[in-house]
Parts: structure tokens; C-alpha cells; sequence
């Protein structure tokens, strides 16, 4: 009798499931088909001469979420600095579509290389080797693509962001939080040459001297898919509801990172915001 | 008998006293007919001012869709006795602007945040009623606006201030100001309106460039501010920034409390208020000496002038007021009354 009663359920399940892989796999072929129409993949490559440091990875704790939970960061290649204003300029003179006249709309907003004077030339009080500014997240991803590469993604550089110039981590360290924010709040550091400071402890310059930085996931930790959500709910970033679910309250550098990061749309293009880009250390795979 | 007679007197003289203030004042609680008062007109660029100045009362309008610029800005300005200190403000002043509207007004908020900025900032104020009071909003990064509006239905003196984490970094370093939302038909009439801000500051030298402060973190945390500041600066309210009235006026004082940590004991030497706003808020309390201002919150404070001279405004936390800055001066002038106050002077033979 029981047996008999739960068989109907079981199929029905069944069909659910085989339905829903089905959506599932119209849905992603659907969005592979967009994203081919608007990922400019007629990229031409760009050739860039930057060094990429090698980065081991492992075991870290996130600014947001409790010490109970350590996310793991996988091996990557790093930039050893930003994407400078004259490697952006050759991106966008092999890649007409995304020089100042053409970008789409929806990839940038109105200020998209703002001080450029034309789509080639660079503004005339610009150091060439001074980081790119006034770029989106699209045509930071679009460089990053036509390099061969991809934008890091938020854990790998705060993992980064973890080490002073003798350690991997110096988060426990008593000034280190306020040596970062001396170095944040000197305005119009952007116009300066990279690498004209000391590099940190795994090679990398300019992590806090220069810019802000566009991760490839910047707005993620408004987003609940993850496991942490369940046990932290309150991400928002107003007032002191953030303190809540920051393990390190002290970390105000790290507050204001979160900040920008959260303040930021995709097509944003601002006057310290630029990139730099990662790279796998094992060939991606080919699962798209 | 005497004694009696004068209570008596008095009771009876400050009855209708408290008729008309009860009447008038914000005993209004927000409610459904506050929701649902119609906002008219095309909407109109609010008047704001900087301290201690504040702009027109709302008198008997109707109320109205109204625009307030804001703008957030890091600059240098001077903290005491010429030293300079980098402040983060709302529209260049410590504290901003002062915001004045009513119950019903729908208010649209937009906030520029300076090309020059090197942080986002954003803006809660405590007069809205919605998420983070517009924070999330209204986060905004360097050379970008932001734009949010909002129905104002309770009506009170209230805190706004930049909620950017890390939060007391923006506050300590003078990211707050007041918005009054008065209730319909407005505040009672009075002769003399001025706008005051407490805030604590936290300093060390700054590494960026010699000879500036900056905020100091460790010293926030601990709570132990270099300075205690009426409007952003030592002497605000001294000198030739005196704030003044004449013998017979009535002066009412929308006191807040930026913080981002003390609480303010503010307390006018030599006066009496004769009503206080508790909190800012619909209470109203007679003959207080000294007023309680939580961070974060605010108080309107009136009182009759009867007798001529400076009283001198402080924190009655008096170290603030003696050490740390927390003082300011009102000078009031007019004829002298003996019958209130008779200054002899006695030498014994």
C-alpha cells in the first residue's frame, strides 16, 4: 500500500527534474547566444608587456564572514601593476569598438576616457605610463580578454591585498590598515607612473598608492548566493550594519574598498578607477 | 504667603504660555494623513544654509515638492587657532547645510559627490523613513550623482550624516548637518533662529602633508577626541562669530549633535530654557537648564533674552567647554533690567 502510494510521487519528481534540466539548458544556450552578440569576441589581440607574478593561493579569511569560514583562493597569475594609459591606447587603436566615439552606450557611461582629447591621442598632461582611468568594468573585461587574461576576482585581490612588503598576511599588524588609508586619502595619485613604489612581498606594486580596481565579481557581496548567506544576511553597507559581518572592524582600509566596491555600477567610468589583470595558472577548461 | 502668591502667579501666567506651544509645536505624529497630504506644484530648489545661519520658517504653506542639492567634499579647512585639518563635508561646510521643510513635503535628495573626492559617500538622514535613510541610496563615488526622494512624515529636528563605512571615519571627520520637518501651519513665531553643531574630533599629524591634522582611529575608538567643536571649529561662535539678540527677543536654537561618539550636555550660561524639544522630537519641556543631546540627535532650545551681556554656550561636560573647545558665545543687548538681574558691587569696611 505505501510503496504503491509514494511511486506517483517519484515520477512526478522525475518529470520536474528532466523539465528543468531542459529549461536549464535552453536558458544557457539562450544566454550563450547573447552573450556572442555582445561580447565583443572580434577582439583583436593585444599584445601587453607587463610581468604576471605568480601567486600560490590558499586558505583565506574574507573581511566579510566569521573566522569559521576561510575561502579558498586557487593558484593565479597576477599584473605586477595597472593597466597603464598607453597599453589602453593600443587596445582601443587595434579595437575600434571600444575607442571613445564608438563604445556602446550600455558599456560605459558619458565619461568613458574623459580626459582624452580624441579616440587615439592621450590627454596632453598625461603620463603614458600612469594607470588608465575613467574605464568601465566592461572595457576593463574587453583589455583584459584581448590580453589573454581576465579580471581578477574579488577574493584573489584581497588575498593579495592581505600583504605588506615583508609578509603574505600583515592583517594582524597593528599600523596596517592605517599605513593603507595614508596612501588612500591622497587625492590625484592616478596621474602618477606605476611602479615608482616599493613592491609588496609577492612582487605586486601599487595595490593602494595608485587607483581603485575593478575585480571581475566588485559587487558581489550584495549578492546571497553563496554559503555564507544563510548565517550572514545583513551585507549592507549603510551606517554600522556592516560591522556585524566584518571579521576585522579595525580594517577601515578594507571598509573603504567595500565601499567603492558597493557604490559601483558595471558602466561607471570614475577619475581613480582603473585595472589590472589575472590570468589562470592551468588552461581553462571548455565547459562554455 | 509670599512665596506662595508668586507660584501661584507664575502658574497661572505660564498656563496659556503652554496652550499656544502645545498647540503649535510638533505634537504631530506621523500618520496616515501625513502620507497622504499632496505635495503641489512643480518642485522647487530648497533655500539651505550654511551655520549658523538657518532659512526661512515654512509658515502657513502648503506643501510642495522641493530639491536639495547636496554636495560631498574632502578639503582642508582650519579646526583651531590656525591649524588646518582635512574635513570631509556635505556642501563644504562643517556642518552642512541646514535643511528646512514640512510634514507632507515629498524632498528630492541629490548628491553629488566631488570629482576631486577620493571616497564614496552617501546620506542618512534620520527624517526618512526607508532603508539606511537613503544610505544605500545615495552611495555615490567621485564625480557621480545620486538621486532619491522621500515623503517627510514625522515632523522633528533631525541628524543627517554621510553612512559610508568605515561610518565614524565620515562622521569624525564632519559628514553630518540638520533637516527640520515642521509640522503643518509651522513652529511658533519667534525673533531670532540660529543653527549649532556639536561634533568630537580626532586628530593626529597627517603623513600626507606636513602640518595637517587627520582623523585618528585609535584615539576614535577610544573615544578620546582632541577636540569638542560647535560648528566645526574652535571659535565658531566667538569673536566676531558671535551669535546675538537684542532684550526682549525670543531666540530659539536647533542644537545638534553630529558625534560621532560624546553626548552633549548643552547648556547656555546665565539662561534658563524656556522650552526645550526633547530629542528634537514632540515632547516639550519648560524652565531646563541643561539639555541631554545624544549623538546622532538633536534639541531645539528657547528662551526669552531679558537681560544684556554674553552667554556663553557649552557643553556642560566642562573639560570639553574649558579644553577641548566646546564653546560659543551669545551677546545679547539692549537695556539693562534690575529688577531681573542687579549687579552691585559691595565693599566691606
Amino acid at each position: 500500500m505505501r510503496i504503491k502510494a509514494i511511486i506517483p510521487y517519484w515520477y512526478v519528481l522525475l518529470i520536474l527534474v528532466s523539465f528543468s534540466c531542459n529549461e536549464l539548458k535552453r536558458k544557457t544556450e539562450e544566454n550563450n547566444t547573447q552573450s556572442e552578440q555582445t561580447r565583443p569576441d572580434t577582439l583583436i589581440q593585444t599584445p601587453v608587456t607587463v610581468k604576471m607574478v605568480y601567486i600560490p593561493g590558499g586558505e583565506y579569511k574574507p573581511f566579510y564572514g566569521s573566522d569559521s569560514v576561510l575561502v579558498k583562493v586557487h593558484p593565479f597569475l597576477i599584473d605586477e601593476r595597472a593597466v597603464t594609459n598607453s597599453e589602453f591606447l593600443q587596445f582601443v587603436t587595434l579595437n575600434p569598438q571600444w575607442r571613445k566615439s564608438n563604445i556602446k552606450k550600455i558599456f560605459s557611461d558619458s565619461t568613458y576616457l574623459k580626459n582624452w582629447p580624441s579616440d587615439l591621442s592621450l590627454p596632453p598632461t598625461a603620463n603614458p605610463d600612469a594607470p588608465v582611468c575613467y574605464v568601465s568594468w566592461f572595457a576593463a573585461k574587453a583589455f583584459a580578454h584581448a590580453a589573454g587574461k581576465r579580471l581578477p576576482a574579488l577574493d584573489e585581490w584581497e588575498f593579495i591585498a592581505m600583504s605588506d612588503e615583508v609578509s603574505p598576511n600583515a592583517r594582524s599588524k597593528r599600523n596596517y590598515s592605517d599605513a593603507i588609508i595614508d596612501l588612500y586619502l591622497k587625492k590625484n595619485r592616478q596621474y602618477n607612473p606605476v611602479k615608482q613604489a616599493k613592491p609588496n612581498y609577492w612582487g605586486v606594486y601599487n595595490m593602494f598608492d595608485l587607483i581603485w580596481e575593478w575585480t571581475d565579481d566588485f559587487n558581489s557581496i550584495l549578492s546571497t548566493n553563496d554559503s555564507r548567506a544563510g548565517q550572514y544576511d545583513d551585507k549592507n553597507l549603510f551606517c554600522a550594519g556592516n560591522a556585524t559581518s566584518a571579521t576585522d572592524i579595525l580594517n577601515y582600509a578594507a571598509f573603504m574598498r567595500f565601499a567603492m566596491r558597493t557604490s559601483l555600477k558595471a558602466n561607471y567610468t570614475v577619475a581613480n578607477l582603473g585595472f589590472r589583470c589575472a590570468k589562470d595558472t592551468i588552461p581553462i577548461k571548455q565547459t562554455r | 504667603m509670599k512665596i506662595k502668591n508668586y507660584l501661584l502667579f507664575s502658574t497661572v501666567a505660564l498656563l496659556p504660555l503652554c496652550m499656544v506651544s502645545c498647540k503649535n509645536g510638533f505634537n504631530q505624529k506621523a500618520n496616515s494623513n501625513a502620507t497622504e497630504i499632496v505635495a503641489e506644484g512643480n518642485p522647487e530648489v530648497a533655500e539651505i544654509t550654511g551655520a549658523p545661519k538657518v532659512p526661512a520658517p515654512i509658515g502657513n504653506r502648503s506643501a510642495k515638492k522641493l530639491i536639495v542639492n547636496l554636495v560631498t567634499s574632502e578639503k582642508e579647512g582650519i579646526i583651531a587657532d590656525s591649524i588646518p585639518y582635512t574635513f570631509w563635508t556635505f556642501n563644504n561646510t562643517v556642518p552642512g547645510s541646514f535643511i528646512r521643510v514640512r510634514v507632507g513635503d515629498e524632498i528630492t535628495i541629490n548628491l553629488k559627490n566631488d570629482a576631486n573626492s577620493v571616497l564614496p559617500h552617501n546620506i542618512d538622514l534620520h527624517a526618512v523613513t526607508g532603508p539606511g535613510g537613503g544610505a544605500v541610496a545615495s552611495s555615490t563615488v567621485p564625480g557621480k550623482e545620486t538621486s532619491f526622494t522621500f515623503k517627510a512624515i514625522n515632523p522633528g529636528l533631525f541628524v543627517y550624516h554621510c553612512a559610508a563605512p568605515p561610518v565614524p571615519m565620515h562622521i569624525g571627520n564632519g559628514m553630518y548637518g540638520l533637516i527640520l520637518v515642521e509640522p503643518e501651519g509651522g513652529l511658533p513665531k519667534v525673533d531670532r533662529e540660529y543653527y549649532i553643531m556639536q561634533g568630537d574630533f580626532y586628530t593626529k599629524a597627517s603623513t600626507i602633508k606636513k602640518g595637517v591634522l587627520e582623523f585618528d582611529n585609535d584615539k576614535a575608538v577610544a573615544e578620546n577626541p582632541d577636540y569638542v567643536l560647535f560648528n566645526g571649529k574652535k571659535g565658531s561662535l566667538l569673536g566676531a562669530n558671535m551669535i546675538e539678540a537684542k532684550v526682549g527677543e525670543t531666540v530659539r536654537l536647533f542644537v545638534g549633535n553630529g558625534g560621532p561618539n560624546l553626548t552633549s550636555s548643552f547648556h547656555v550660561i546665565g539662561e534658563i530654557f524656556d522650552n526645550v524639544y526633547l530629542e528634537g522630537g514632540s515632547t516639550l519641556s519648560h524652565n531646563v537648564q541643561t539639555t541631554m543631546i545624544p549623538a546622532g540627535g538633536a534639541a531645539i532650545v528657547e528662551f526669552k533674552c531679558e537681560v544684556p551681556g554674553d552667554y556663553v554656550l557649552v557643553d556642560h561636560s566642562l573639560s570639553r567647554a574649558f579644553n577641548k573647545g566646546a564653546i560659543g558665545k551669545l551677546r545679547v543687548t539692549g537695556e539693562a533690567n534690575p529688577k531681573i538681574f542687579n549687579a552691585k558691587s559691595i565693599t566691606k569696611e
